[in-house]
C-alpha cells in the first residue's frame, strides 16, 4: 500500500484521536503525578500519645524551667515550662534545640578507648565494666604510690549536687585539684566578700526586677548575661516601669541596641568610669550620706596594719579620678560623665553591673570593686533593687569524709594552680603547671561537664599541656575537642536523661533550686556520671568507698537535698520566697563589722589590665557574645547555626567586625579575606563592615571554630581561644584579660 | 457581598510585633523549626536557599559610628488579606496550591498541590516563601523529633508560615471534646509566641475586640510593612523610633511613613 500524504495524515488524526479515547494518556498523567508525589525517602512522623514533661534546661546556668512535648517516647519539641520562676514560660534559642542534641548521631553511646595515636580519633568500644576497673585500676596504682594528689579534675557545671560529689570523690581519694570553671560569678562573689563581708559560698542576688537605673559596664544583659530569659522577662517588664538601661560598652551590642544610652567608651577603662562618677558623687554630695556614714568604713580613712591612717576611698577618688582626668581615659566627654552621674545619683534604686558579655570570663578584680563601689555609695546592698549575698541553700547533709591517712596528706599539698582553695580556681594556671611539672606534674586529669581543650584561651598551650598529661579520662556525652583528645571516655547521660539539681540561676534574686529529670530513658550505653563516680568510689574501695556510701546517685542526690526533694519532685523547683535578706548571717562578717569600701588590704583604684601585644599590633580585638552561639561546654547545634547570620558565618569563613572607617584606611572592603594575627596566633578571617563597633576596636564571636562534635558545627569560622591568652589579676589570679592587640594584612 | 466573604464577623489572626522589646534572639525563628519540621543542611549560610519561616531581619539606621542605631525586626509570613483575600502570593498560584481562608485570615499552603513554578515567590513582596531545592534529610535518628501533626515537605515545593494552622486545628478539637463553642484567646498561640522570651510577640484575633492584639495593632506606633503595597498585611509591628517605621517601607524623604489601612 503506497503512503501518501492524505493516508498518512488520517492514520495520525486516526492513532491521536484513539490514544485520546482509550484510558492510556489518563492513567499515565494519574501514574505520573501519583509518582511525584511519592517521596519514601522523607520520613512520616508516627502518631501517638501528646503529654508534656516538666523538667529544667541545664545546658547554661539559667536554669529554666522547660516543658517537654512527647509522643508515645519520642521527645519532639522543648518549650519553655509555664509559670516557672526564672524563666515564666520563655526559652532561648538553645534550649530550644535541644532534642537535637538528644537525638544527635555523634553523641557517644558507649564507653570507648582510644586506639590509635591521642587525638586521632580511633577508639574500640569497653565495657562499663571494664572502663570502670581501668580508671579505677590506675587511681589506685597511684594513691599506693603516694601520688594521689597527681590526679585532678576540672568541671564546668554550677555549684550542684553532682560538683560537690565530684569534689568530694577527689577529696576523699587524696587530690586538693578540683577545678571549676572561673566566670564573672566569681568575681562578683569575691567583690561581695571583700566589701561587704559575704561568706565565700554565698551566691550573688541581683533584685533586678525593682531596679529603675541600671549602670552596665559591658554587661550583655540581652547576649546571654546572668539567666538568659529571665534577663530578657526582666528588661521587657523595665520598658513597662521605664528603667532605664546605660550600657557602656565599645560596641553596639544587642543590649546596647535595646539600652536607654549607649555610651561608647575605650575598652578597658570601665573602672576609670566608675570611678569618675563616684568623684562626680562625692563632690556634688549626691551619694547617700546616711547609709554611708552608717554602715560603711574606709570611705574617710583606712587604718592600715602597722597603725597608721592612710587616704580612705573618698580622698583617692577625689585626687586621681575628676572628670577630666577620666575623661582622657574613657575617651568620653567630662560634660558627659557629669550628667551620667547625676542621672545616676537621681535614680530611686540604681545598680552598676559588670562582667562583660556573658560574663564567660572573671575579669579585673579592680574593675569590679570599683564598680561595685558604686552600689556601696548609692547603698544598693541587701536593699530593694540592689545586690543581695544569697546564703547558698543548704544541701550538705552528707556526712564528713572519714579520716584517711593517704587523703590527709594529699589534700594538704599545694594545688596546681597555686590558688589557696577550690573556691576560686585558677584554671588558666593549670597548663603552664603542667608544662613545667612544677611543683609535680599531672598525672590523671578527670574532665566533667566541660570542654578545657576549647573554652580555654591560649589554645595552643593548653594544649601541649595536654599532651604531656599520660591519662586524660572524659565523662562527656559528645565527642567534644576535650574527649576526642582523651584516652578514655565514660560518656554521661545528656540532660534530658538524667536527674539532677540545678542550683541557684546567675543573677536572681531569690533563692531556688530546680530539678532536671530524666526525661527520657537513656538512648544509649551510658551512665550517669554520678553513678560512675559512686561506682569508681566503689572500685578503689576502703576510705574512699566509705566517702561515697550511696548506692547510686539518686539516694545521694536525695540525702542532699533533704526535705526540698518533695517539693522538687512535686513542682520541678523549690524556692524561698519567704527569704528575708540580709539575715545577718551572711553579711556584715568584714573586719570592722561593716561595709569596706576600702581597708588595708585593697582599695579600688584603676590599673589597666595590660592588654598583650606591641606597636605592631594596631588594632584592639574585643570578644562578642551572641544568643544564637552557644560557646561553653554545649556546642551550638544545627539549627542554632542555621539562624547564624550571614555576617557572622558565611559558609567556612568566621567574619570579623571592623568599622568602615578602620577599614577603609587598611583598604578593605566587605567580605574581604585577611590574615588576622595576635601574640597568640592566627587565622583566616572574613571583613564585616560595622559602623555600631569604635574604630580601631575589631571584634570576633565566641562559639565558632570547633574542630569537634558534628559536621554541622566543625570547621566552621575561627576559635576565638585560639587567638587570646590568659592575664592573671593581680588581687584574684583569675583571667582579667577582656582582648588582644590584632592586626590585620590581606590574605 | 456576604459576611463570611469579607471576613465579617468571622476570625482574623494575625500578630502584634513590639520591636523595641524584642532583641533578636532567634529564639522565635528555632521554636518554628522545631515546631513545623523545617530541615537544616550543612552550609545554611546562603540565605535565599536557607528554609526560616519566621526570619529576624537586623535594620540598621545607616548613621556613622557612633550615631549608629539597630533594631531587628521577625518576620513571618504576612498572611496579607490584600482586598477581599486577594493577596498577591493566591492571586497568581496556578494550582490552588495557596489559599486565603476567609474563616480564620490564614493564608495556607498545599504541599501535595505544589507543583514548584513559584510564582508565589516571585509575587510576594515579603521573602516570606521558601522553595525546596533539596530533599530533607535528618542525621541518622534524629528525624524522631519531627512532630507528627505537621507533615515534612519534599524537594520542589514552596513552604511558608502557617500560623501554626496545627495548633489551631488542635484547639478546635479540644474545644469540641470539651463541647465548647469557641476558643479562648490562649488556646490557639503560634510557636513563636509561645517561646519569645521577651514576649515581644503577640497573637489573636484582629477582630476580637477581647484579643490583645485588637488594641495592640491601634496604637500610634503600629506600622505594617510595605503598607503602601495595599497587601493588607495581618502582621503590625510597634516602634517609638521613626527611622524603624520609616524603614516599613521605601519612603521618599519629605514624605511620612503611612498610615495603616
Amino acid at each position: 500500500m503506497k503512503i501518501d500524504r492524505r493516508s498518512f495524515l488520517s492514520l495520525g488524526i486516526g492513532v491521536a484521536a484513539g490514544t485520546a479515547f482509550s484510558p492510556l494518556p489518563w492513567k499515565l498523567m494519574d501514574d505520573v503525578s501519583i509518582w511525584t508525589q511519592n517521596w519514601p525517602w522523607t520520613p512520616v512522623p508516627a502518631k501517638g500519645e501528646s503529654t508534656y514533661v516538666n523538667s529544667v534546661c541545664t545546658l547554661c546556668p539559667g536554669s529554666c524551667g522547660i516543658s517537654v512535648r512527647k509522643v508515645d517516647d519520642r521527645g519532639v519539641k522543648i518549650e519553655g515550662m509555664k509559670g516557672h520562676p526564672v524563666n515564666q514560660g520563655g526559652i532561648c534559642a538553645l534550649g530550644l534545640a535541644g532534642l537535637q542534641l538528644l537525638y544527635s548521631p555523634d553523641r557517644i553511646k558507649t564507653p570507648l578507648k582510644r586506639s590509635g595515636k591521642r587525638g586521632e580519633g580511633k577508639w574500640v568500644s569497653i565495657s562499663w565494666d571494664q572502663a570502670i576497673s581501668e580508671v579505677a585500676g590506675k587511681l589506685k596504682e597511684l594513691r599506693t604510690g603516694g601520688q594521689a594528689h597527681t590526679v585532678a579534675g576540672i568541671t564546668g557545671g554550677g555549684p550542684n549536687t553532682l560538683s560537690r560529689l565530684f569534689k568530694r570523690f577527689l577529696a576523699a581519694y587524696g587530690s586538693p585539684n578540683f577545678f571549676n570553671t572561673p566566670s564573672i560569678d566569681n568575681s562578683y562573689r569575691l567583690a561581695l566578700q571583700m566589701m561587704n563581708g559575704a561568706t565565700p559560698d554565698a551566691t550573688v542576688g541581683l533584685d533586678l526586677e525593682n531596679t529603675d537605673f541600671i549602670l552596665s559596664f559591658g554587661c550583655g544583659l540581652l547576649d546571654g548575661w546572668g539567666s538568659p530569659v529571665h534577663m530578657f522577662k526582666t528588661n521587657t517588664a523595665w520598658r513597662k516601669t521605664q528603667a532605664r538601661v546605660i550600657q557602656i560598652e565599645p560596641r553596639l551590642s544587642r543590649t546596647a541596641a535595646k539600652a536607654y544610652q549607649w555610651i561608647p567608651i575605650t575598652p578597658g577603662s570601665e573602672g576609670a568610669l566608675a570611678l569618675g562618677i563616684a568623684n562626680v558623687l562625692i563632690t556634688e554630695s549626691l551619694y547617700r550620706k546616711d547609709f554611708v556614714d552608717n554602715y560603711t568604713s574606709g570611705f574617710e580613712g583606712v587604718v592600715n596594719a602597722s597603725g597608721e591612717l592612710q587616704k580612705g576611698f573618698k580622698q583617692h577618688v577625689l585626687d586621681n579620678f575628676s572628670p577630666k582626668a577620666v575623661s582622657e581615659i574613657t575617651g568620653l566627654d567630662p560634660a558627659a560623665i557629669t550628667l551620667l552621674a547625676r542621672e545616676f545619683a537621681k535614680a530611686k534604686a540604681p545598680i552598676a553591673l559588670f562582667g562583660r558579655g556573658q560574663g564567660k570570663l572573671p575579669g579585673s578584680m579592680d574593675e569590679a570593686l570599683s564598680i561595685h563601689a558604686l552600689n556601696m555609695l548609692m547603698g544598693a546592698i541587701n536593699q530593694k533593687g540592689g545586690i543581695y549575698a544569697l546564703p547558698t541553700p543548704d544541701c550538705q547533709a552528707w556526712p564528713a569524709v572519714p579520716p584517711d591517712a593517704v587523703a590527709d596528706s594529699g589534700v594538704k599539698e599545694p594545688r596546681l594552680d597555686g590558688a589557696p582553695s577550690d573556691v576560686y580556681s585558677r584554671l588558666n594556671q593549670l597548663p603552664p603547671a603542667v608544662l613545667s611539672g612544677k611543683p609535680y606534674p599531672l598525672n590523671v586529669l578527670l574532665v566533667m561537664e566541660a570542654n578545657p581543650l576549647y573554652t580555654m584561651s591560649n589554645s595552643k598551650s593548653v594544649q601541649e599541656a595536654f599532651n604531656k598529661i599520660p591519662l586524660v579520662v572524659s565523662f562527656s556525652s559528645f565527642m567534644d575537642e576535650t574527649a576526642q583528645n582523651s584516652d578514655l571516655i565514660l560518656p554521661n547521660h545528656i540532660y534530658l536523661e538524667r536527674q539532677e539539681d540545678a542550683p541557684l540561676p546567675a543573677g536572681f534574686s531569690k533563692p531556688v533550686i530546680s530539678l532536671s529529670k530524666a526525661v527520657f530513658k537513656p538512648l544509649h550505653n551510658t551512665r550517669h556520671a554520678g553513678d560512675t563516680l559512686i561506682l569508681l568510689a566503689k572500685g578503689l574501695g576502703g576510705s574512699v568507698a566509705e566517702a561515697l556510701p550511696w548506692k547510686d546517685f539518686e539516694a545521694c542526690l536525695k540525702q542532699a537535698m533533704g526535705d526540698k526533694m518533695e517539693s522538687l519532685q512535686k513542682t520541678g523547683y523549690w524556692i524561698n520566697t519567704g527569704a528575708v535578706f540580709p539575715d545577718g548571717k551572711t553579711t556584715f562578717t568584714t573586719p570592722s563589722g561593716k561595709f569596706e569600701f576600702a581597708s588595708s588590704a585593697f582599695c579600688p583604684g584603676f590599673t589597666p589590665v595590660k592588654i598583650e601585644g606591641d606597636a605592631s599590633y594596631p588594632l584592639l580585638m574585643i570578644p562578642y557574645d551572641t544568643m544564637r552561639l552557644a560557646s561553653g561546654y554545649t556546642a551550638n547545634p544545627p539549627f542554632d547555626t542555621k539562624i547564624l547570620e550571614e555576617t557572622i558565618l558565611l559558609h567556612q569563613d568566621g567574619l570579623i567586625e571592623i568599622n568602615p572607617k578602620t577599614a577603609q584606611s587598611m583598604g578593605l572592603s566587605e567580605n574581604d579575606r585577611v590574615l588576622l594575627q595576635t601574640p597568640r596566633g592566627q587565622a583566616n578571617v572574613l571583613i564585616h563592615l560595622e559602623e555600631g563597633i569604635m574604630p580601631g576596636v575589631i571584634a570576633l564571636p565566641r562559639g565558632l571554630g570547633h574542630t569537634a562534635y558534628d559536621a554541622y558545627i566543625a570547621g566552621k569560622g575561627v576559635n576565638l581561644n585560639g587567638l587570646t591568652g590568659p592575664i592573671a589579676d593581680p588581687l584574684s589570679g583569675l583571667d582579667a584579660a577582656w582582648g588582644i592587640k590584632a592586626k590585620l594584612s590581606k590574605a | 457581598m456576604k459576611a463570611e466573604e469579607n471576613h465579617g464577623n468571622t476570625k482574623k489572626f494575625g500578630m502584634v510585633i513590639d520591636l523595641d522589646v524584642c532583641t533578636g534572639c532567634g529564639s522565635c525563628m528555632v521554636a518554628c523549626m522545631a515546631e513545623n519540621n523545617v530541615p537544616f543542611r550543612k552550609d545554611e549560610s546562603d540565605k535565599l536557599k536557607s528554609i526560616t519561616w519566621m526570619r529576624v531581619y537586623k535594620l540598621s539606621n545607616g548613621k556613622p559610628y557612633p550615631e549608629t542605631d539597630i533594631c531587628y525586626l521577625p518576620r513571618p509570613c504576612q498572611h496579607c488579606e490584600g482586598h477581599d483575600g486577594h493577596s498577591p502570593c493566591v492571586s497568581v498560584c496556578p494550582a490552588t496550591a495557596t489559599d486565603y481562608d476567609m474563616q480564620t485570615g490564614i493564608v495556607s499552603q498545599i504541599y501535595t498541590r505544589c507543583f514548584g513554578c513559584r510564582y508565589c515567590m516571585a509575587a510576594c513582596p515579603y521573602h516570606a516563601r521558601y522553595f525546596n531545592w533539596y530533599d530533607p534529610v535528618w542525621p541518622d535518628g534524629m528525624e524522631q523529633y519531627l512532630n507528627p501533626d505537621v507533615s515534612v515537605r519534599m524537594r520542589g515545593v514552596v513552604e511558608k508560615c502557617s500560623f501554626c494552622i496545627q495548633r489551631y486545628q488542635a484547639a478546635k478539637d479540644r474545644a469540641f471534646m470539651e463541647g465548647k463553642t469557641d476558643i479562648e484567646e490562649s488556646d490557639y498561640q503560634t510557636a513563636c509566641t509561645q517561646a519569645c522570651p521577651a514576649g515581644a510577640i503577640t497573637f489573636g484575633d484582629l477582630n476580637n475586640p477581647a484579643h490583645a492584639v485588637y488594641k495592640l495593632k491601634k496604637q500610634p506606633n503600629a506600622f505594617r510593612l510595605l503598607e503602601r503595597l495595599g497587601t493588607n498585611p495581618k502582621i503590625y509591628y510597634l516602634s517609638s523610633r521613626e527611622w524603624v517605621r520609616r524603614a516599613g517601607d521605601n519612603y521618599l524623604k519629605n514624605e511620612g511613613p503611612a498610615k495603616i489601612g
